[in-house]
């Protein structure tokens, strides 16, 4: 593979985004930047699986959702600090799209997309029925457990902080994963995986590996999410509607590439914050989005790196 | 002897597609399969480059039972093969398909090897100009010759050419059958399927003729050409397929 240059940009600008808030101090904008970099790197993550692999992972947010209540439950039953937690909400959700892999990724195509949103929804209903995570209603954290963190403000900003920091690494990864030779397994996979296991591809471990990497970064998201919301429940950490949404932002942005899921991330939230303070579009902004992804698929498949890609040649080694 | 199989049978529920094959492959021969539609050559492809498991019999490949083992741990052995329907990666460059084979097969090259081993079999099957295309952007003639490149690209021992004249023009069929000649050249021991009679017959050592998955004939070409159970298998009528098999022959 051509190496590209994407990382050059990509990394000042996440930073830049991230200074942003830190700098002028305000809360607003550390609200929305926090969503955009969650987008991002939930993004960055299903492309994996999704863009460079080519298995639509439909159910995605079930990783973030293991994440989240693994790292919450540690921090919350036994006082962990969120940097363990989190990991360990990471470690969680790899090991179970390893376990979950090893059946679903026998599937292709629809039926794969399918089982994942019936992975997705089992699992939910499993955490809605143990009652050591709370039911239905989940947990909620004592504030007493921001105090290690200097108080809540402070924890809430140590999140974020986290959250950037996690972005960033995941980008990065993404971007050696798709320059690695795994990475031309992958994208072989993508291409005609009968014809990739006979030029002598392990597709099987690839594939598994490639799951268990997008499930690691969603895992850590939602750890940090849920410890900055302070509570967790199964309809917010296994919401389907936020599985959409991920695979939006990686077709908008330009699926397969290093660079799309950023670009269509941060046009993602942008566009979903102007909507719904818009009384018109209020509730119209997933039907926007998914009127959208119709015109994406049918018109532009490559996304918006795909377009600028195929108009200006000469970009294609910063826009991989 | 780097391949053998005995007694391989292959079937898809009530249909025999390989039914009792046995033979052996000699290294640095050319081994020609031959036979009507529908006569099982893909199916034994498949099974050789472990697609399909065989229902029944063995396979070596240098001695060793390969008979369950996955296409790919074939691949790195040294057995690389091409499709009769190409399977290009489509949205992947020509030079990256070639570096596939390179990186997976028995080369395991990482993938700065690759790409110099992909360049110089890219100069070798013709296609070095079209390096940083999409595969699926080239013709059909093309993609023939990126499968070509791909398995070549493994550095395999053995290379099994699945109808690689198919729909070539005289020209191009020439030109093709000087890169297999080079192949034989390099030692690498080929096993094609052809229908093109007289080029299978001029390029083989030896010919094995199979007719409803059944092996009727094995020999030299002169010997598989005047067998008349393969003359009556194709064309139902000995006098006019001799005749054309001579006329390709010559």
């Amino acid at each position: 593979m051509k190496k590209g240059y994407s990382l050059f940009w990509l990394i000042p600008l996440l930073v830049a985004i991230s200074a942003y808030p830190v700098v002028t101090r305000s809360v607003i904008a550390r609200e929305s930047v926090f969503l955009i970099l969650m987008y991002v790197t939930l993004a960055a993550s299903l492309n994996i699986i999704l863009g460079y692999t080519g298995y639509v992972s439909f159910g995605h947010i079930v990783f973030y959702g293991i994440g989240g209540y693994t790292a919450f439950y540690l921090m919350y039953k036994f006082g962990v600090h969120l940097i363990p937690a989190m990991l360990a909400g990471g470690v969680a959700s790899a090991l179970v799209a390893l376990a979950v892999g090893e059946a679903v990724l026998r599937l292709r195509g629809a039926i794969f997309a399918i089982a994942t949103i019936g992975v997705n929804e089992a699992i939910k209903s499993l955490v809605t029925n143990l009652a050591f995570l709370g039911g239905a209603t989940g947990l909620f954290f004592n504030f007493k457990i921001y105090r290690s963190y200097g108080g809540a403000a402070k924890a809430i900003w140590f999140a974020y902080y986290l959250m950037a920091a996690v972005t960033i690494v995941t980008v990065v990864v993404s971007y050696f994963i798709k320059n690695s030779k795994f990475g031309l397994g992958l994208f072989s996979i993508r291409e005609d995986e009968d014809a990739a296991a006979v030029l002598g591809v392990d597709t099987k471990r690839f594939k598994s590996l490639a799951y268990a990497f997008s499930a690691f970064f969603p895992g850590l998201v939602g750890a940090i999410f849920f410890f900055k919301a302070g509570n967790i429940e199964p309809d917010d950490a296994f919401h389907l509607i936020k599985s959409i949404e991920m695979i939006f932002m990686v077709m908008l942005g330009g699926y397969g590439t290093v660079s799309g899921p950023v670009i269509g991330a941060v046009i993602y939230e942008r566009l979903k914050g102007i909507l719904l303070v818009n009384p018109l579009f209020k509730n119209l902004h997933m039907a926007i989005a998914g009127f959208v992804l119709l015109l994406i698929v049918l018109f532009a498949p490559g996304g918006i790196v795909g377009l600028l890609r195929e108009r200006f040649k000469k970009l294609r080694g910063v826009l991989e | 002897m780097i391949l053998r199989a005995e007694h391989i049978t292959k079937m898809f529920g009530g249909l025999v597609a390989v039914n009792d094959v046995s033979f052996e492959v000699e290294e640095g021969e050319i081994f020609g399969v031959i036979g009507p539609n529908g006569a099982g050559k893909t199916t034994l492809f498949n099974v050789i480059s472990g697609v399909y498991f065989p229902e029944k019999g063995k396979l070596y490949f240098k001695d060793r039972d390969i008979t369950r083992l996955p296409s790919f741990k074939r691949a790195r052995l040294g057995i690389a093969r091409t499709h009769q329907i190409v399977k290009p990666l489509n949205e992947l460059t020509v030079l990256e398909n070639v570096m596939v084979g390179a990186c997976f097969g028995k080369t395991f090259a990482n993938l700065k090897e690759a790409e110099k081993i992909a360049w110089e079999v890219l100069e070798t099957v013709g296609l070095s100009d079209k390096a940083d295309v999409l595969a699926g952007k080239l013709n059909v003639p093309q993609k023939k010759r990126l499968e070509l490149a791909r398995a070549l690209a493994s550095k395999p021992e053995l290379i099994l050419l699945d109808e690689v004249l198919a729909g070539l023009n005289p020209s191009e069929v020439s030109e093709m059958l000087k890169v297999i000649m080079k192949i034989k050249e390099q030692g690498i021991t080929i096993l094609m399927i052809e229908h093109l009679m007289h080029a299978i017959m001029k390029v083989s050592d030896r010919i094995m003729v199979l007719d409803y998955g059944s092996k009727i004939a094995e020999g030299t070409p002169e010997e598989v050409a005047n067998n008349e159970r393969v003359i009556e298998a194709y064309l139902g009528n000995p006098e006019l397929a001799l005749k054309l098999l001579k006329e390709g022959k010559a």
